[in-house]
């Protein structure tokens, strides 16, 4: 069919450039009248379509955390070993020896429930590109994914979608997919959760940033040609004009792993030259937000001519390739003269390479296509001026303290256990992780469980008399405690997060954060923001780890149905000789002691427990208590005794509690164990409640460690006044016994574990 | 001992397979970019795994018709030695050098993890020729298309030929899947009529360390090259 933009008799981009907008433009894009009338009077004009179009992308809560921005000022993001913290396209840590580590987490929630497959994979892709962005090569992904109900209709399809492009992106351009978390929840039912994160290696002198330098240096797109995927809110624009009935394409992103994985390699190649002044990847709102936050970090401007951007569709539009979220792209500033030498890295790497403009000294955007000017900006109301917003919350704290003896049942201890490892939030998630290529680059130590957190080897930081370094990953929030006590649940998710990485061995270091919260204009999840921001904040600076980068989601709800707060904790942490990470799993006749105590020693907290949604069908009551004391204690002794060489295995307690955790201490080597009970425990029966909480409560700051020598271990937790409770030697019987109320069978319950997923995916061989 | 690692668009796992015959050789393997048809005669060439040209059309197809490939014929018809893996196996059966087809995994899943392969009774290689027959390699495999497919008669001829150099095995437990593809005969690895060319799904070079994946990736990596210095 004809365009109709031929019929109107003139260019359309003549058209765009010389008409003005109206509120209804702006209301259409998602500005506010308020907004739209801050934008005229900053730029003293009525903006054309596309000047408006670039306002809107930078305005958006995605990219100008309007929201969130009062508070996430709040999270400590300094420390001696941070190198950058937020603002740049990942966060950037000091871990010794010239290196540094390089990670993000990003969101791609909505896409990938309208299209898991893609949306997932462009999820991966976006991410990878924020780290090698900086120069650093990638060197492990991990990903915190959240579904619907297990049995609810579109879950299966989901997961399995979600599954194959986060696999489809990662095994395709090669790093390893070494671990995370798969939760399932009825509020996610139609707002899934897709956060990924990658972890990057690169020199501490090399790291390359977004902010340009230099009037008159060339600005440079390479990689994936622009085409009109990923058009937010196209279809309005045009309707306004031209080609209404032309595009009503979906607007998720298609990703390309082979493109990222060429754009990868070129680009680090053209790193090690001393070519590149700049760089930023083009992820939401492309070219748009990639030239605007270089110019304006460099407090410069910036000509382009959209005329010589790589096209990859007929008569597109200034409006539309300003928008675009084409995957596998990035824009960069390069040395005058190093044009020829650059463009010979990306021609071998069959990648598109284009000078598409200079660096200028005006502090505008200004930007021509077919000759007319398309835009012509002031940059600092662009990113300056962008919207903070004080909105009104309310922190709702559920203070309901549940007593053991609330609950009654009429359940044995093993038959709770069958229910927990039934459950698909605590069973084994092995169907999905053989789904990634974990052990591609060489590298990982261990994944997807293996340990509680996932360790990389450090390439080439080998020693004659050590492996060398490693990294450890994790991933954790436990929604539950967040929306019970916003603030409890924020802290929580950093102290698991910590003990998770001491557990594997490794110092915890520094943190990335994914926010993923409903409608911030309701007062209540304002509030779950606030608090849970308050309770991260609290809990890593008093562990000194800093929130060095992070993505905030916000609007996730269906229906007017928020989902469960879910503020994910990516965490880092390095461990100096790999060859003393920690497994979870105990070995024959290891000592299993629990570092830390219940809260009050003999009973265990069971409100917002695993637990007690299966006696009551519901979670319930306050979440446990966080002590930041108790917590920085834990890891530390933890991490003493590691150094020592005196650990063999450690797992940190957390859903299910103190048995679910001592099973999965037994499951790899199907070993048994008699387990010590406190004294006023040994004439429990098995149906009575204060022995089930003691089995199934939450209480934090609690690690089981497995030892060869008791008696070392146990002297040096006394000279530490650390409490501690010795629950017993594994043993070859493969029964977990608790004295005569319980006879458990490890390899019964392993089997549970392992089918509980198959199962649910159909896949039961 | 020189040996070369093929890179073609897409590669992914040439820089382990580099730092594997380093490990093992003490010298770097040279690098052989796929549109390279003119480098030193080797002893060993290893063609990686990845998703060149992001598996477009089929695994391996696009990387088949690269210059390179003539290369790696005229390499082998010199009686040079090359070992294909994963992705590598699938451009070697594409280009012809080897017999048969990979397809889908059965599940139709892409799937990661360890395996063990028994050792065949197998025409004189370089690859194996220090193991025992019915010895066990536990080696780790990370594929979608890794299900070895022929009609009954080549399955027939190479078995008679010996060219079946490993498969896959479910040692003395009774694990259902000990086959994570589906393949004929449990076939996880062929060789040339010559016994110089071997295709393997699974990955050696994801083997060499004791912390991560065992050694026995080491082993028959060092066997090779130890055969071939002679």
């Amino acid at each position: 069919m004809e365009p109709q933009s031929k019929l109107l008799k003139i260019n359309k981009n003549e058209y765009l450039a010389q008409q003005k907008s109206k509120l209804e433009d702006a209301l259409d894009m998602g500005l506010t009248k308020n907004e739209y009338d801050l934008i005229c009077k900053k730029i003293d004009k009525t903006p054309n379509i596309t000047e408006l179009g670039i306002f809107s992308a930078m305005f958006s809560e995605h990219c100008s955390y309007k929201s969130s921005k009062k508070w996430l000022k709040t999270l400590p993001t300094e420390a001696a070993h941070v190198i950058q913290g937020p603002g740049e396209n990942a966060g950037v840590i000091d871990i010794g020896e010239n290196l540094a580590a390089v990670f993000k987490i990003e969101s791609h929630n909505h896409p990938s429930f309208i299209e898991p497959y893609q949306g997932s994979a462009t999820g991966v892709g976006g991410i990878l590109r924020d780290v090698f962005t900086m120069g650093a090569r990638p060197i492990a992904l991990m990903n915190a994914l959240r579904f619907g109900a297990p049995n609810q209709p579109l879950t299966k399809h989901l997961v399995s979608g979600v599954v194959k492009g986060i696999g489809g992106y990662g095994n395709c351009i090669g790093i390893p997919t070494v671990g995370g978390e798969t939760n399932f929840d009825k509020s996610y039912d139609g707002n899934i959760l897709v956060n990924a994160m990658a972890v990057g290696l690169a020199k501490k002198d090399k790291i390359f940033y977004s902010a340009a330098t230099g009037a008159g240096n060339p600005v440079i797109y390479v990689g994936a040609k622009t085409g009109r995927d990923g058009i937010h809110g196209a279809t309005m624009a045009s309707a306004e004009f031209t080609e209404n009935s032309a595009e009503k394409r979906p607007t998720v992103q298609v990703g390309d792993p082979f493109t990222g994985k060429l754009l990868l390699e070129a680009c680090l190649e053209l790193m090690n030259t001393d070519a590149v002044l700049s760089i930023q990847d083009m992820g939401a709102a492309g070219l748009t937000s990639s030239s605007v936050e270089m110019a304006s970090k460099g407090s410069l401007g910036m000509n382009l001519n959209l005329d010589l951007v790589p096209i990859r569709e007929d008569e597109m539009s200034s409006y539309e390739i300003m928008l675009s979220e084409s995957q596998e792209r990035m824009l960069m500033i390069l040395k005058p003269g190093s044009e020829e030498k650059a463009k010979l890295i990306f021609d071998k790497w069959d990648l598109d390479f284009a000078i598409i403009g200079e660096v200028t000294n005006t502090g505008r955007l200004i930007l021509t296509k077919d000759g007319f000017e398309a835009c012509n900006l002031p940059l600092k109301p662009l990113v300056e001026d962008a919207p903070e917003y004080n909105k009104p919350y309310e922190i709702k704290i559920n203070t309901k303290v549940l007593k053991p003896s609330e609950l009654k049942t009429n359940l044995t201890i093993m038959d709770i256990l069958i229910k927990i490892f039934k459950n698909p939030n605590i069973a084994s998630k092995k169907w999905i992780w053989e789904q990634y290529d974990s052990s591609v680059m060489g590298d990982t130590i261990f994944a997807n469980g293996d340990s509680d957190a996932s360790i990389v080897k450090i390439h080439g930081t080998e020693k004659k008399e050590s492996y060398g370094k490693g990294i450890a990953i994790t991933t954790d929030c436990t929604p539950r405690y967040v929306k019970s006590n916003p603030i409890i649940g924020g802290m929580q998710a950093v102290c698991e997060a910590a003990r998770n990485i001491a557990s594997s061995g490794a110092k915890p270091l520094a943190i990335t954060n994914n926010l993923n919260f409903g409608n911030p204009d309701k007062k209540n999840v304002m509030g779950e923001i606030v608090g849970s921001l308050k309770g991260i904040s609290e809990a890593a600076s008093f562990l000194s780890t800093p929130i060095v980068s992070g993505n905030v989601s916000l609007y996730n709800e269906t229906n007017g149905k928020s989902i469960l707060p879910t503020p994910v904790i990516g965490m880092v942490g390095a461990i100096d000789e790999v060859e003393n990470s920690l497994e979870i799993s105990a070995k024959l006749d290891n000592v299993l002691i629990v570092l830390g105590q219940s809260h009050n020693f003999e009973t265990g907290w069971i409100g917002c427990s695993i637990y007690q949604e299966i006696i009551n069908k519901k979670y319930d009551g306050a979440p446990p208590p966080i002590n930041l004391e108790d917590e920085k204690k834990v890891i530390e002794i933890l991490l003493k005794l590691n150094e020592q060489k005196l650990l063999t295995a450690a797992h940190d307690i957390s859903d299910g509690g103190l048995l679910t955790a001592v099973c999965e201490m037994l499951f790899k080597y199907s070993l048994g164990l008699d387990i010590n009970l406190p004294n006023t425990l040994i004439n429990c029966n098995s149906y009575d409640p204060l022995l089930q909480s003691w089995c199934f409560g939450e209480d934090q700051a609690r690690i089981i460690i497995a030892t060869k020598d008791i008696n070392k271990v146990q002297l040096i937790l006394k000279e530490n006044d650390v409490d501690f409770f010795v629950l017993g030697q594994t043993d070859s019987s493969s029964n977990l016994n608790l004295k005569d109320i319980a006879t458990i069978s490890i390899n019964e319950i392993r089997n549970i574990n392992e089918k509980t997923i198959p199962s649910m995916m159909g896949d039961e061989h | 001992m020189r040996s070369g690692v093929v890179i073609f668009p897409g590669s992914n796992c040439d820089r382990d397979m580099i730092v594997a015959l380093r490990q093992i050789t003490g010298k770097t393997p040279i690098k052989i970019w796929h549109k390279e048809n003119d480098f030193p005669n080797l002893d060993l060439i290893v063609v990686p795994g990845g998703f060149t040209f992001g598996d477009y059309l089929r695994c391996g197809a696009l990387a088949a018709r690269s210059p390179v490939i003539s290369s790696i014929k005229n390499h082998i018809s010199r009686g040079g030695t090359v070992l294909g893996v994963c992705n590598g196996f699938q451009i070697l059966i594409e280009a012809k050098i080897l017999p048969g087809s990979l397809i889908r995994n059965k599940k139709l899943l892409f799937t990661c993890r360890e395996t063990t392969l028994e050792v065949q009774n197998c025409i004189k290689n370089p690859f194996l020729s220090g193991f025992k027959i019915g010895e066990y390699l536990k080696i780790p495999v990370a594929h979608n298309e890794g299900n070895y497919f022929a009609p009954k008669e080549l399955l027939k001829q190479l078995k008679e030929e010996g060219r079946i150099a490993l498969k896959y095995s479910k040692q003395n437990n009774s694990e259902k899947n000990y086959n994570p593809n589906g393949s004929s005969d449990d076939i996880a690895g062929i060789l040339s009529t010559n016994g110089r060319v071997l295709g393997m799904m699974p990955h050696p070079e994801r083997a060499i360390n004791y912390l991560h994946g065992g050694t026995d990736g080491l082993k028959l990596l060092t066997n090779c090259v130890e055969q071939i210095i002679g």
